[in-house]
């Protein structure tokens, strides 16, 4: 007997949903296993991580700062992915995009805000858009597979960094490998007063909107929504394959260095090495698990928020490892995908010759 | 499971013939193959002639183990051979070399052929080297052994697939069109290799073929297939070539209260193409000149792979030309590319319409997607005319679906008729059509090549690239017959009958 997939024809409404909350369910209960695993009580760990952080206004506007670069990379991975450019090259497109922040920010001490605020997202996202435009042109020139250079092109953009700061942009002050705090007129504005979320969320949800009404609303959307579903038909028709693919990987990489521009600006004033914990790489879970809406990607990316601050919590409370929000996230991908194939295909057992 | 030792696994002695019998073979409701019995003999080379679609191919897939028959039995020497896979042919001592080559591309010629035949365990390749000389010097077939394949010519590269089965032992041989990729002297050196293979070997050869001239110069059987049966089954001195023609052909007439008319050509050519050619690897074009006036359906027939896909390719701008020009209402194209043929006016429906249209977008944006600005303000598609266009179109095509079905639910003939509405619709000079009905229904057809007929009446220039010989005969005003890259003639539609143009798809000129 031989598992075969195949598409189903029709199915109940109620399919869809169910399957999503079957995937919750099982998310639950692997990641009840390992909490179990590591002493602690699955239950209190499971109201740490996704309960308290929304009871408290400080777990609350953390948990949207969390979110916040999620956001830029979610949009950033969705609209590559929706024109068919797998770019999984997110992560580096937002370290170049912190690098060009950081420089203009340590070296803007004169400008007024309103100069200084534009400027500093300006360089990240121009240079996020440079660090995608490499493999955009080798694939669409000489037909070379994106995956493989956008991922390798990651670690490339935190060694110059770390390079970076070790070197010239070492601080002048305390001698650790960080860079000098940027410029007060280059530092994002607060726009919830008494916490720290900052005009980066703003930047997002707009970009989340504008990526919505290009891809769905606009001609521009169509002719890349139809590049990416069939390569092939759209060059029948007529569309320049090629072209769109370049502009969406520039977009795409330009909204990722928009993201390191909102963090350095936003949150942590300075470049450190440790500027993003992957991401560029959650990122394409967020896409991911909100099949590829920018909506959805928004949501994800505020769940995701409040795992990362409830995990902190429950890993305090409990003395478990707070990696466990992380675990929760990845095995929340691989349910969400498997309950994605299962709502679109049935697993048929043909009897195959031995 | 399979526990016969093979037919013949030395080449000496003369290996018991091989018998098919009562082969049928449906795939959904398409009949391949109905009761064909067929015998083959060592040392003799058996032709298999029949249309495109006649079963030849089919057929030989079932020996060769690639596909199981529905019913019906293989036996050599009274002894039934059970063959489910390839290993089980070449057990069998049944070789086959494919018209897709089955050769590891950046691997030498000993690496595949060691692939071919090693044991599990160990590998010398010394010793398959060895093992080439001795054969390529045994069949004539020479073969520099260290070459790797991607650097080899077509010709060589089949040479190292008819080595790589003659090696595993085989003492029958089966090659589907082994012509249809080379050139003329590539062709003459592979006829004497088969000559060589059948009289000093002793191998039965069997060679799928449309082509009369190789037939009579090395076949000495030839079996004709048509609509999976087979027709007639002599020795090639029996029989003439007209006579082989006329079975390959049949002689059912064509429809004639279909037929078009002859008809007066009014004006100039919208179409021109003078002396294209295309130089690239197995096919090609060479020196196509042909026009095709307003309101004129000119259709292309010949066996498929002598340049007519190449053609649709360099007519849709995906298939850059070296030679020649192609002239669009007396301008000539720089480039053609996709986008300069349509800004020129010209539309394609391709051959393969799932390639052509974007199955999960609706029906409704497949039908603007070559025009999408034209329905779009600066900021916002035009959903209000994009939609009563898609529901005209629905009206004017009789298409079965909603606005905003996905395209990929719909059936063959409506995806289709989709297809067709969007080409029609930009009213273009020139519409270039390739194999419009294939996989259609008998109703989605008619209605398919009635649309055909009624866009050229309205004045639009049709090219039709069609492998159905009857549905070039009952629409097109002219038809050119395509051999070997090249247009080998023009007949005029009203008095080209199934005869005239197989010839000349033959490659017999008078």
């Amino acid at each position: 007997m031989k598992p075969r997939f195949a598409l189903r024809s029709s199915m109940p409404w109620w399919r869809g949903p169910a399957l999503i909350a079957a995937a919750a369910i099982v998310t639950f209960l692997l990641s009840a296993i390992v909490i179990r695993w590591a002493g602690g009580d699955p239950i209190s760990a499971f109201r740490y991580m996704f309960i308290s952080p929304l009871q408290t206004k400080f777990g609350f506007t953390e948990s949207i700062l969390s979110a916040t670069p999620l956001v830029f990379t979610g949009a950033a991975v969705a609209i590559a992915f929706r024109a068919g450019y797998w770019n999984i090259g997110a992560e580096g497109q937002l370290l170049a995009g912190t690098i060009g922040a950081t420089w203009i920010g340590i070296h803007a001490e004169s400008l007024p805000a309103i100069i200084g605020v534009p400027l500093i997202l300006l360089a990240g996202m121009i240079c996020g858009a440079l660090w995608a435009l490499v493999p955009a042109l080798l694939r669409t020139r000489l037909g070379i597979d994106e995956v493989v250079t956008t991922l390798l092109l990651n670690p490339i953009a935190l060694l110059i960094i770390s390079g970076l700061l070790n070197g010239p942009w070492r601080n002048s002050e305390t001698g650790f490998p960080d860079s000098d705090v940027i410029s007060k007129s280059t530092q994002l504005p607060i726009i919830w007063p008494g916490t720290r979320v900052h005009l980066g969320l703003a930047i997002g949800v707009v970009i989340i909107a504008l990526c919505w009404w290009y891809v769905g609303k606009m001609a521009g959307g169509l002719k890349l929504r139809a590049v990416g579903m069939s390569p092939g038909a759209a060059r029948i028709a007529g569309l320049p394959v090629e072209r769109t693919l370049l502009i969406t990987a520039l977009v795409s990489g330009g909204i990722a260095g928009l993201g390191g521009s909102s963090e350095v600006a936003g949150v942590a004033h300075q470049l450190t090495t440790g500027i993003s914990s992957g991401f560029g790489y959650t990122g394409v879970i967020v896409a991911t698990l909100a099949a590829l809406s920018f909506i959805g990607s928004l949501c994800i990316a505020l769940l995701f928020g409040v795992i990362t601050v409830g995990s902190f919590s429950a890993s305090r409370a409990l003395q478990i490892p707070s990696t466990i929000g992380e675990f929760v996230q990845s095995v929340l991908l691989l349910t969400v995908v498997a309950a994605l194939v299962i709502q679109k295909y049935r697993v048929v057992w043909t009897r195959g010759k031995k | 499971m399979n526990s016969h030792e093979g037919v013949g696994a030395t080449h000496g002695g003369t290996a018991p013939s091989i018998f098919l019998r009562g082969i049928s073979k449906a795939f959904g409701e398409t009949i391949a193959l109905s009761d064909v019995s067929l015998d083959l003999r060592a040392g003799e080379v058996h032709a298999l002639l029949g249309e495109n679609g006649a079963g030849k191919t089919t057929l030989m897939k079932i020996l060769y183990g690639l596909t199981q028959p529905d019913t019906g039995l293989i036996e050599a020497d009274g002894v039934q051979l059970t063959i489910n896979s390839p290993r089980d042919a070449r057990a069998a001592g049944i070789g086959m070399v494919t018209q897709h080559f089955s050769l590891v591309k950046n691997m030498t010629v000993v690496e595949n052929i060691a692939l071919a035949s090693a044991s599990t365990f160990s590998l010398d390749l010394g010793v398959v080297r060895k093992e080439i000389k001795a054969a390529s010097e045994r069949f004539g077939l020479e073969v520099s052994p260290d070459a790797v394949i991607s650097t080899l010519p077509v010709a060589l590269q089949q040479r190292v697939e008819i080595l790589k089965a003659l090696m595993s032992g085989c003492s029958y041989l089966i090659l589907d069109e082994p012509t249809a990729v080379l050139g003329p002297q590539d062709i003459d050196s592979l006829l004497d290799v088969i000559k060589r293979l059948r009289s000093e070997s002793g191998i039965g050869v069997v060679l799928i073929s449309h082509k009369m001239a190789e037939i009579e110069q090395v076949a000495d059987r030839v079996s004709v297939l048509r609509r999976g049966k087979v027709v007639s089954s002599s020795s090639v001195s029996g029989i003439s070539t007209q006579e082989l023609i006329g079975l390959m052909m049949g002689t059912d007439e064509v429809a004639v209260a279909q037929r078009r008319t002859s008809k007066q050509l009014v004006g100039n050519p919208i179409l021109a193409l003078n002396g294209v050619g295309v130089n690239i690897e197995m096919g090609g074009l060479s020196e196509v000149s042909l026009d095709v006036h307003p309101g004129e359906i000119v259709g292309i027939a010949g066996v498929s792979g002598n340049g007519q896909a190449e053609l649709v390719r360099v007519l849709s701008g995906t298939l850059a030309i070296d030679k020649g020009s192609i002239v669009v209402e007396g301008n000539t194209l720089g480039k053609n590319s996709p986008q300069s043929l349509m800004r020129a006016g010209v539309g394609m429906l391709g051959e393969d319409r799932h390639a052509s249209a974007v199955h999960a977008l609706q029906v409704m944006e497949n039908l603007v997607l070559d025009c999408i600005d034209s329905f779009a303000t600066r900021f916002q598609l035009k959903q209000k005319e994009i939609l009563q266009h898609c529901e005209s179109a629905i009206a004017q095509f009789e298409i079965k679906t909603t606005p905003k079905q996905a395209l990929g639910t719909l059936s063959g003939g409506n995806m289709q008729k989709v297809l067709l509405a969007r080409l029609f619709s930009r009213k273009p000079k020139v519409a270039i059509i390739s194999q419009p009905t294939r996989g259609l229904d008998v109703m989605a057809t008619r209605y398919v090549r009635s649309l055909i007929m009624k866009a050229s009446t309205e004045g639009t220039a049709v090219l039709l690239v069609s492998e159905d010989l009857d549905e070039v005969l009952e629409i097109a005003d002219r038809v050119a017959v395509m051999y070997r890259g090249a247009v080998i003639g023009i007949v005029d539609g009203s008095t080209a009958t199934r005869e005239t143009i197989g010839q000349l798809m033959a490659g017999i000129t008078k």
